[in-house]
């Protein structure tokens, strides 16, 4: 065949190209971006305009809940950190307390919610403040669910002892999607707790 | 040698070309109200703005039309492939970037000059200052219908809107404050002027101000249900006399005629004083069309049909004969009610 | 035309089959085709799928036309006619329009980059299925669920869902149910496919295939699908907080509770505006790739083609509110919007300039394919004219919603997309089954299609002019609007008669046609050095690349494409 052609005009040199997990993810993490957008922006517009019932007045800031799944963003790092070099014993450690983490910010949503519920009476169709409220939180609390979804498959394979050091990359992809879940909290939070007060 | 589609398209073209003489721009031109509101007739300053700007933008998109399309059928013809063997490949060029630019300059020119007459455009229009001369009439859109408004002289007006003819003399212009009691509509006449849309919980604004007198029709112009085709819109100019008289009829309260009793008797007892009012009686509601004056309006239903008696005892019998989908129930009256209470409407004047 | 197999590393002859028909090697076929990852015959479902919505669509439109050919019709009733234009618009935007682009993409991606696969095959089968039972979704509303009787369970509340007419107090049955969630669904299916195309472009290049040597197709593929991935997830936001509104009793466009009506217009066009541009820029990437080869020219300035569509789609992100002029905006705002839009026209403007200098000077070949591509230049530059008519804000406080938009948005999407995906389709039908479409019917189609074409949406920018609004079922016989409309319908079905020489074409050409050979048109991407059709792994060996037409280099070793890059 007469690749000569072809031969002669390359050079020799490594063909690199970025990595498929990670531009995926990236790319998952750009739509769900908008989607967050979306939501926030119909908070933002209608913070204020029910006509009637409790008001975001009646919301506590969740301090503690936030440091909880923030530090979970540094947990997971460090989980990163190790299996990469190969600490699968430290990794699982890691991964488990970052589980445990966003566990306990579910809970305290939980509660959160529990309370305005049941003692504020406000619920998704109280008014326009419950709707968008349930709804950007509710959003963000099933991102988190489905980001805890991910965290316990993996670390049912580390506890049957299937993580190995070539697993690193896959993990750092699954990470992202982590991070990605804690900074959007972030904003939920500065728009709902701060900005919306 | 003429393949059979290439013969097949040229009889087509002239076919084509017949019809569209057949149909010549009938009417379009013409000065004062038409029955085709062409938006190139306009009878009101807004619609005149537009269409003096739809010329000059006519002419800078035809010019593109005609020189990039040109270019477009001159490349096709001049460069085709002459005969099927003819297989030698042409030079190939891969780009120029002075070519590029100039192609970018001149677009990015035209868009300029463009823009800056729209927008100069909108200003005019829209924030246009408001004459202490002016009228306010508050249109409200419902589901099929449309109500009209006169809060600085008390009068409810229902699908026929009235307004006074505006000359350069006396400018005497209508301000339009558009609501919704419902969902989005959207007010049209086109000859009058653009659309705006009546949305719930927002304000919008419009105003006309027609220099021939006469009858423009129009229709709400957003899909808003079932029967959103027959939401017809008529907007009479009236002279100063004609306007006067009508404010001064519509002003007075509904025509009390003992003769028909019977007629009002029905129409307080059955539902329909639920939904429709008619002022100086019981009947209050406000979810259909105020019928105090019902018989001054030429059309019933926002137009789906002409306001004669037979067609008003039909509607009440059953709304969906003109109208199906349209929000008043077939009440479900005996002969004789329909004709006893199509007799009371007859006398609202 | 030039017959032969080129010495590409890996171009493998296509094992020959024969099969015979039994009950059980049908079930062994089918079951074949429902659980492959294969990106080709992924892509072939995907094109099935968009063309078999194209009829049904086409027959909605029929209908639609039907009704109106003149005053007072009472060939459909006015919820059914309702139904029809709603599914009709819904059909051809989703479930056409966004499935050929897939279809496309995910035969030709992964063999113009020189790679084996999708990136993600799974993911690929997954996203189509996903596709696929939306659309299933979408028509049981209307076929199962009574939609073409009485009780409302067919969307019918047009393809923007205006609220708050979408709300359970103005659309008590399940329309826009049924509606937003079909609509999630295929959203979803869109998302995991835009993701696939941009990984396997970026991630499984074949060695030497540099970013700037991707083939222009792959590169406004990309551009699409990042656009698909900032498009469809405000609308998928949206219909969630419909649904909310809907089933949970939330008050987002609860007008009666302080929602606003405003803000689903404005997320509905964050939406609707990008949307249309991907839909329109797999079409351009279908005629970046016919235009040259038929004009046996490289691309005219490659870079500047590539760059446009980049600057097109960021644009595109911020004109949304020229579908709302006449909502009540401030005259600040209607300006801004003025600008932005006409913006969009530049980048336009640059890339219909590069095709027509493609053209200059080379040696066009008019067939099928280049006939289709023709058109549409000239269809396209006219619906882009109109575009900029329907910007020009105060033109279009009369124009809206008149007859003049639905002229000039079937400009594009019939007169650009549909003719470009016609192109496609005649351009790699012989890849994708090893047999030519017939040359003589494909004339047929395409003089009636682009008559058919021209006597309904030319006549129709006169209706919008003498104020036919659209959506309405009906009008006045006084109106003058009669014999306009006539002449519309009659295109309509001239359209129809064009389509049905295709789809007779399609399925004749399968069994019938000429065998086409790897490469009938003497073109110069990799897709071309396979087999018709290529083998399941497409090539054997990794292709190298040196230059932008890998296939030019090898036909032409004297004067190669690389020496000018
Ligand atoms: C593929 C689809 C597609 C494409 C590509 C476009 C392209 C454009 N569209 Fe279109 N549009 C639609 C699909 C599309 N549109 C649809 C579906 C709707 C209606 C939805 C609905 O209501 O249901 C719509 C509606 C629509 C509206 C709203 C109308 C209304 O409802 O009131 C407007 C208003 O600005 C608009 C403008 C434009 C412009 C400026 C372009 C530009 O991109 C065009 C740019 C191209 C050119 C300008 C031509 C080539 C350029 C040159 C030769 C250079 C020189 C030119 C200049 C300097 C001007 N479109
Ligand atoms: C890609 C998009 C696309 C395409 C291709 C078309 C194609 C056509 N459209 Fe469509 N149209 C839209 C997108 C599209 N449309 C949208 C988005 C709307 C807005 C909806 C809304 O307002 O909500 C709309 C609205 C719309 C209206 C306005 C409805 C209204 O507002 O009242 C009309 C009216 O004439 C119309 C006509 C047509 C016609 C005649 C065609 C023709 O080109 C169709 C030609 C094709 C055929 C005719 C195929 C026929 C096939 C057969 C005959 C084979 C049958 C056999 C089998 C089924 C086996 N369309
Ligand atoms: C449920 C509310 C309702 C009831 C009850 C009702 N109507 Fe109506 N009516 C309407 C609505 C809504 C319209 C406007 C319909 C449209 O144009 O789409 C209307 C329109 C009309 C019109 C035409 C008005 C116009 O100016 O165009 C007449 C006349 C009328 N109703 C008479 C009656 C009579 C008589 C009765 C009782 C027998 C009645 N209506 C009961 C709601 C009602
Ligand atoms: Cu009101 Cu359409
Ligand atoms: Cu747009």
């Amino acid at each position: 065949m007469s690749t000569l052609a072809v031969a002669q005009a390359e050079r020799e040199q490594a063909w690199v190209q970025p990595s498929k997990g990670r531009v995926a993810m990236f790319c998952l993490i750009l739509a769900e971006s908008t989607i967050f957008t979306i939501f926030v922006v119909a908070y933002v517009y209608n913070i204020g305009k029910s006509l009637y019932g409790p008001t975001p007045q009646i919301l506590e800031v969740p301090i503690w809940n936030s440091i909880f799944l923030l530090s979970s963003s540094l947990t997971i790092w460090l989980a990163e950190r190790a299996v990469e070099h190969g600490r699968i014993k430290s990794f699982g450690l890691w991964w488990a307390l970052t589980f445990v983490l966003g566990a306990i910010f579910l809970v305290g949503t939980g509660i959160e919610w529990h309370k305005l519920i049941y003692e504020d009476g406000l619920t998704i169709s109280t008014n326009l403040f419950g709707t968008t409220f349930y709804s950007l939180v509710g959003l963000h609390a099933s991102h988190v669910i489905l980001g805890l979804i991910a965290l316990f498959t993996v670390l049912m394979f580390t506890v049957t002892g299937h993580v190995r050091k070539e697993h690193a990359d896959r993990i750092q992809v699954l990470a992202l999607y982590w991070h990605f879940v804690d900074a959007v909290w972030i904003v939920v939070f500065t728009v709902v707790y701060v900005i919306g007060r | 040698m003429l393949t059979e589609p290439y013969r097949c398209v040229k009889w087509s073209a002239k076919g084509f070309l017949f019809l569209l003489v057949f149909f010549a721009w009938h009417a379009v031109f013409a000065e004062g109200p038409q029955s085709t509101p062409s938006i190139f007739a306009p009878a009101s300053t807004p619609a005149s703005n537009i269409y003096e700007l739809s010329l000059f933008v006519i002419a800078i998109t035809g010019g593109i039309f005609v020189t990039v399309g040109s270019l477009i059928a001159y490349a096709a013809f001049k460069y085709r492939q002459h005969g099927q063997d003819d297989t030698s490949e042409p030079a190939q060029i891969y780009g120029s970037a002075q070519v590029e630019l100039a192609w970018t300059v001149v677009p990015v020119l035209i868009v300029v000059v463009l823009f800056l007459t729209t927008a100069r455009m909108i200003f005019a229009i829209q924030d246009a200052p408001k004459p202490k001369s002016a009228l306010d009439v508050t249109v409200v859109g419902h589901q099929y219908w449309w109500e009209f408004n006169y809060p600085r002289l008390g009068i409810r007006g229902v699908n026929e809107l009235h307004v006074p003819l505006s000359d350069a003399n006396h400018p005497t212009p209508t301000f339009l404050t558009l609501l919704s009691a419902d969902v989005i509509h959207s007010f049209w006449v086109p000859q009058l002027s653009g659309k705006t849309d009546l949305v719930p919980n927002k304000i919008n604004y419009l105003w006309i101000d027609p220099r021939h007198p006469g009858t423009y029709v129009g229709q709400c112009a957003q899909f808003c249900g079932v029967e959103h085709a027959k939401m017809l819109l008529r907007v009479y100019v009236d002279t100063p006399d004609q306007f006067a008289a009508w404010v001064k009829n519509q002003q007075q309260p509904a025509v009390n005629d003992p003769k028909v009793a019977e007629g009002r008797h029905v129409f307080e007892t059955q539902a329909c004083m639920n939904c429709h009012t008619i002022a100086g009686t019981a009947a209050t509601g406000r979810f259909g069309p105020d019928l105090t004056h019902l018989m001054s309006r030429e059309t019933i239903a926002s137009g789906a049909t002409t306001n004669t008696p037979e067609h008003l005892r039909e509607w009440i019998r059953n709304p969906d004969t003109f109208k199906p989908g349209s929000l008043m129930p077939a009440m479900q009256l005996n002969d004789q009610q329909l004709d006893q209470v199509t007799a009371y409407l007859s006398t609202l004047k | 035309m030039a017959d032969s197999t080129f010495p590409v590393p890996g171009a493998l002859e296509a094992a020959p089959h024969g099969r015979r028909w039994s009950q059980a090697a049908f079930l062994a076929w089918l079951h074949d085709w429902v659980v492959t990852v294969d990106h080709k015959k992924l892509g072939i479902l995907y094109m099935l799928y968009s063309i078999f919505f194209l009829l049904v669509g086409g027959v909605e439109a029929i209908l639609i036309r039907i009704q109106l050919v003149r005053p007072d019709m009472h060939f459909l009733s006015p919820w059914v006619f309702n139904r029809v234009f709603t599914m009709h618009g819904t059909t051809m935007v989703f479930l056409v329009g966004m499935t050929y682009i897939f279809g496309f993409a995910n035969y030709l991606v992964p063999l113009m980059v020189g790679a084996r696969d999708m990136a993600f095959p799974r993911l690929n089968a997954l996203s189509f299925w996903l596709t696929f039972f939306g659309g299933i979704l979408l028509y049981y509303s209307f076929i199962g669920g009574y939609g073409l009787y009485g009780a409302s369970s067919a969307p019918d509340t047009m393809w923007w869902a205006y609220s708050p007419l979408t709300e359970r107090a103005f659309s008590p049955g399940h329309a826009p149910d049924y509606w937003a969630l079909s609509l999630i669904v295929t959203g979803f299916g869109t998302i995991g496919a835009s993701i696939n195309v941009i990984a396997t472009a970026l991630c499984l290049r074949c060695k030497g295939m540099t970013l700037m040597r991707l083939p222009l197709f792959v590169w406004l593929n990309v551009v699409t699908s990042f656009l698909a991935l900032l498009a469809i997830t405000p609308l998928t936001a949206a219909q969630v907080m419909l649904l909310i509104d809907r089933y949970l009793g939330g008050h987002f466009f609860d007008t009666q509770a302080g929602g606003s009506a405003l803000i689903w217009a404005h997320f509905f066009w964050i939406f609707g505006h990008p949307e249309v541009y991907v839909l329109v820029l797999p079409a351009f990437a279908i005629a970046n790739e016919v235009i040259p080869v038929f004009s046996r020219k490289a691309i005219f300035g490659y870079p500047a083609m590539a760059a446009a569509s980049v600057g097109i789609a960021f644009v595109s992100l911020g004109v949304w509110a020229h579908h709302m002029f006449t909502i009540g905006m401030t005259s600040v705002g209607n300006t801004f919007f003025v600008l932005s839009t006409m913006l969009v026209g530049i980048p336009t403007g640059i890339k219909i300039f590069n095709w027509v200098a493609t053209m200059w000077g080379g040696k066009i070949r008019f067939a099928t394919p280049m006939l289709f591509c023709t058109a549409f230049l000239f269809q396209f530059l006219i619906a882009g004219l109109t575009g900029i008519i329907l910007s020009v804000a105060p033109w279009n406080w009369q124009l809206h919603n008149s007859y003049f938009v639905i002229a000039h948005f079937h400009y594009v999407l019939v007169g650009a997309i549909v003719f470009c995906i016609f192109a496609g389709i005649y351009y790699w039908y012989p890849k994708v089954t090893g047999r030519m479409l017939s040359e003589k019917l494909g004339k047929w189609h395409f003089w009636l299609f682009v008559i058919g074409f021209h006597v309904s949406f030319d006549t129709m920018h006169v209706l919008g002019i003498l104020g036919m609004p659209r959506s309405i079922f009906t009008y006045e016989a006084d109106r003058g609007w009669a014999p306009w409309n006539f002449v519309v319908s009659i295109g309509g079905f001239i359209q129809a008669i064009a389509v049905l020489v295709f789809a007779f074409n399609l399925v004749h050409s399968y069994f019938k046609g000429r065998v086409a050979g790897n490469d009938p048109w003497d073109a110069w991407t990799l897709e071309w050095a396979t087999p018709s059709p290529p083998p399941a792994y497409n090539f054997a060996e990794d292709p190298v690349v040196t230059s932008r037409r890998p296939l030019w280099d090898i036909k032409h070793p004297e004067d190669p494409d690389w020496r000018y890059e």
